[in-house]
């Protein structure tokens, strides 16, 4: 029998694998995608947010933990549960060595991420890389991988995990029968349900114009966490922790694909124009704070519009001073034309733009600081980098809700172990996007996702080796470690 | 609306904006005008190459940037392997590959002269059309001078086999038709890749560097020393090694034929030269090197994974690379045979060989070095000039 099953593919996955493996445990991981997409939403993500007391090679400065934790506060309202936050912000802190030895090479911010040089160290080549060092890594250590093997539930027997159930499926044209793999003790990290369509209209309901708004939701992440696994656990009397429609939510382009968008579908010239909804009214300041503050509101935002659809728009003046995105803006010499190719109401639009341009009190333009320019007399105003568009040629970009991952997770504690009616379980351990919601209740900052995924598997996998027999001797943890 | 979409291959034609004035691009360059729009969104490859920090200090990729670019790339596949939007992603981003298909065309459309540019759509038969006639050549002058093929042992006296001013002159007319036709070329390439208003002056530090760049191979090392990527996403320092073998090689035996040139002429020295003579030094160290680098080169090239790079262009790759493990080989096979009968045909044989790559470096692989050198100088000097863009913080 396997010590330790790891159920899911992503980074807190491996990490919980790896972690398993070094201690001695036999592991198998089984990633329900096929293999070219494996990895889950780890291969969109960039970088890891890290706590540090002094330079520590690509990161800045410092990031002390007390910092860290404000920051985490606010973007969550106080919606956290502090002690594992401060689990996760330390692991941040030593983790990296371990990463390397791994295989995972960190490199200074990207160009346009300047702004988190100080709080964030980035995976040279993203996530994707980081996904495949670790399986390198995984496999060199003998930890055994099976590709297109999704969980759709685990089997308990006197409060402790026995099995998990894998359905019959295709496979490359070829039905594969259902199996009950058995093990010593298991690691769920199998991700949120951000890719179930069904669930998210459940969650997000009807609203008050009779619409359902998550049938218009895009999905950033994989097309694989459809969280089956996540609902059977529920089902099963599994603590829960965390709102169904909270989830790391940005604006993106409409044009995205409807999943695995990832990054490049991000529109980053909010700040530098106005947006409008269907209706081509203006909805909220634009310019409250820098935009990488502001970014992960705009989805929400966004959601709450007629239709689920919001349009950025900008004149000549801003182009070259934003991250250019992947889809070509439309284009019109006037507002008119703007609204027509746009299909917005023209009157409401120009008149949505001309109250702001006589509103605009244009000081010192300065998009890298809160500058002065500002509007007087327009709702909603316009706090910072206010300028009339009156530039042309205009550019619009429709803007729809884009859902990274879900927050709705099951209650763990420090031990990552899962709870059913307040009791840990003594084999049974949580990692990942099927937690995260414990320390993130709402909001989000750049590379939390990754910390928290990092920290928590790192645990799940070290608690599952020592509830199947193998402990970490404490001294050796950190070393020994294979090189892909 | 119009949109360049990110999944069809299509080129930018707008109406009434002015990419009319731009030349249209072709499918190829279309095909990495759509993909750089999609990686100058994400950028999470910066830190593997030279050629992702270049995209970046552009918004819109005209086809003199698509020249550039493509001739930067050395098809190492950190990003291929990397990327979030490979295939089976609908985007299907594979820049390795995009960029060599563009590579091929810029080798054959700045060729010189042009007609010449066409023997690069078909260089296996371009190789092996060339190796037969430089090998029918010295065969045929052997026989014709000789009278026969078997003169009977001539004590390495290889001027007894063909005069020593026929060689230098047809050598020499070669390697001089070869080095003006690629100086040729790599002029018109450099002014295709830098339109007129940016003006490139190279500063010395910018030569010091490229410099670097080409003679250390940097953009073999992944951008973290740990290699590139050839069957998967594992790295490898191995093609880096071989080729350095395969380049370092080459030049000792140039630097071989160099000192005996100067032996002959200066010393009046004439070959064969002692075992322990400089030039037959050089000639063996640089032939190992010419052995090794080679045949490793060959294996990773079989070895190496379909998708990263361009499938087409393996019988180029492997043209070139044969004949140059040919010449080490023919070379060493004469150094043994250079007392005894054989040695008329041996040395027939290994000038021939030698023939065919001088008369094939302007027209196949060799020109990659030319090119991409000139891509790494104007990168160096590129990333000196300040950076027009001011994009601020996503």
């Amino acid at each position: 029998m396997i010590d330790v099953l790891v159920v899911g593919g992503g980074n807190a996955a491996l990490c919980a694998a790896l972690m398993a493996r070094e201690a001695g445990a036999s592991v198998l991981l089984l990633e329900a995608s096929p293999r070219e997409w494996r990895g889950g939403n780890s291969q969109h993500t960039r970088n890891l947010r890290c706590m540090h007391d002094e330079p520590q090679d690509v990161l800045v400065e410092a990031y002390p933990e007390e910092e860290y934790w404000q920051d985490l506060l606010r973007v969550t309202g106080g919606i956290t549960n502090e002690r594992l936050a401060r689990i996760a912000i330390r692991a941040s802190s030593t983790c990296r060595g371990w990463m390397r030895r791994h295989g995972v090479h960190f490199q200074p911010p990207l160009s346009g991420a300047l702004h988190v040089a100080r709080t964030n160290a980035f995976f040279m080549g993203g996530g994707k890389a980081l996904v495949n060092a670790y399986y390198r890594s995984a496999e060199a250590l003998g930890v055994q991988i099976r590709y297109d093997t999704p969980v759709d539930s685990v089997e308990m027997r006197d409060g402790r995990f026995v099995a998990a159930h894998v359905p019959p499926r295709e496979v490359g044209g070829r039905t594969l029968p259902a199996e009950r793999i058995e093990a010593r003790a298991c690691v769920l990290a199998a991700g949120g349900f951000e890719s179930n369509r069904e669930w998210l209209r459940e969650a997000w309901g009807q609203n008050e114009r009779g619409e359902w708004p998550a049938d218009n939701f895009l999905i950033r992440g994989t097309r694989f966490n459809r969280g089956v696994l996540l609902r059977s656990m529920i089902e099963a009397g599994a603590d829960v922790i965390g709102d169904p429609t909270q989830a790391h939510m940005v604006a993106i382009d409409a044009r995205a694909p409807l999943y695995d968008g990832g990054i490049c579908t991000r529109i980053d010239c909010v700040s530098l124009g106005v947006v409008v909804n269907r209706e081509g009214r203006r909805f909220y300041d634009e310019g409250e704070d820098f935009w990488p503050k502001r970014y992960a509101i705009w989805g929400r935002l966004v959601a709450q519009q007629p239709g689920q659809i919001a349009f950025s728009i900008i004149d000549q003046k801003a182009i070259g001073r934003f991250m250019p995105p992947v889809f070509p803006g439309t284009t019109a010499g006037s507002l008119a034309e703007l609204a027509r190719k746009l299909e917005l109401p023209e009157a409401a639009l120009v008149e949505s733009i001309e109250a702001y341009n006589r509103a605009c009190r244009v000081g010192q333009f300065d998009h890298t600081q809160l500058d002065d320019c500002h509007t007087e007399g327009v709702e909603p105003a316009k706090t910072h980098w206010a300028r009339p568009l009156d530039t042309p040629p205009f550019y619009g970009y429709a803007l729809k809700p884009g859902v990274t991952f879900t927050y709705l997770g099951l209650k763990t504690d420090e031990n990552a172990a899962v709870h059913f009616a307040g009791e840990p379980c003594a084999n049974l351990f949580v990692a990942g996007e099927m937690m995260a919601g414990n320390v993130l209740g709402k909001g989000y900052t750049a590379g939390v996702g990754m910390s928290i995924g990092t920290a928590f598997g790192r645990i799940a996998g070290t608690r599952a080796a020592a509830a199947a027999g193998h402990h970490t001797p404490a001294v050796n943890e950190g070393k020994a470690h294979a090189i892909a | 609306m119009q949109l360049r979409d990110p999944i069809a291959v299509d080129a930018p034609v707008g109406q009434g904006e002015p990419y009319e004035l731009i030349p249209v691009l072709s499918v190829a360059e279309a095909e990495v005008d759509r993909q750089l729009h999609i990686c100058n969104a994400c950028r999470y490859c910066e830190g593997f190459c030279a050629v992702f920090p270049a995209m970046t200090r552009r918004l819109e990729f005209a086809k003199a940037d698509i020249h550039y670019l493509a001739n930067l790339c050395h098809n190492c596949g950190a990003c291929l392997h990397a990327c979030q939007y490979a295939a089976p992603h609908e985007f299907a981003v594979n820049v390795p590959q995009a960029m060599a298909k563009v590579r091929l065309d810029t080798y054959s459309d700045y060729a010189w002269p042009a007609a010449f540019g066409a023997l690069y759509r078909r260089n296996g038969l371009t190789m092996a059309l060339a190796g037969a006639a430089g090998l029918a050549l010295f065969l045929l002058l052997a026989l014709l001078v000789n009278g026969t093929l078997l003169p009977g042992r001539l004590a390495s006296d290889f001027y007894a086999v063909f005069p020593h001013n026929t060689l230098a002159l047809m050598f020499g007319g070669a390697f001089g038709f070869a080095v003006l036709a690629l100086g040729v070329g790599v002029r018109r390439f450099w002014k295709g890749i830098t339109p007129a208003e940016t003006e490139a002056v190279a500063t010395g530090a910018a030569t010091l560097e490229a410099s670097g760049a080409v003679l250390r191979l940097k953009y073999l090392d992944g951008g973290h020393g740990q290699g590139c990527n050839n069957e998967s996403d594992r790295f490898t320092l191995w093609r880096r090694r071989y080729h350095h073998l395969t380049f370092y090689g080459f030049m000792l035996c140039f630097a071989a034929t160099g000192v005996a040139t100067l032996y002959h002429y200066l010393l009046g020295a004439e070959a064969p030269y002692p075992v322990f003579s400089l030039p037959v030094l050089l000639g063996i160290a640089g032939g190992i090197g010419l052995v090794i680098g080679p045949a490793g080169l060959l294996v990773l090239g079989y070895r190496r994974d379909p998708a990263q790079g361009d499938v087409a262009q393996r019988p180029m790759d492997r043209g070139f690379i044969a004949l140059l493990l040919l010449i080490s080989l023919t070379g060493f096979a004469l150094l043994i045979g250079r007392d005894t009968g054989a040695m008329a045909i041996l040395l027939a044989v290994h000038l021939g060989v030698v023939m065919a790559f001088f008369l094939t470096m302007p027209y196949g692989k060799f020109a990659h070095g030319i090119f991409r050198s000139a891509a790494l100088l104007k990168y160096a000097i590129e990333k000196r000039q300040p950076d027009r863009l001011k994009l601020g913080s996503e």
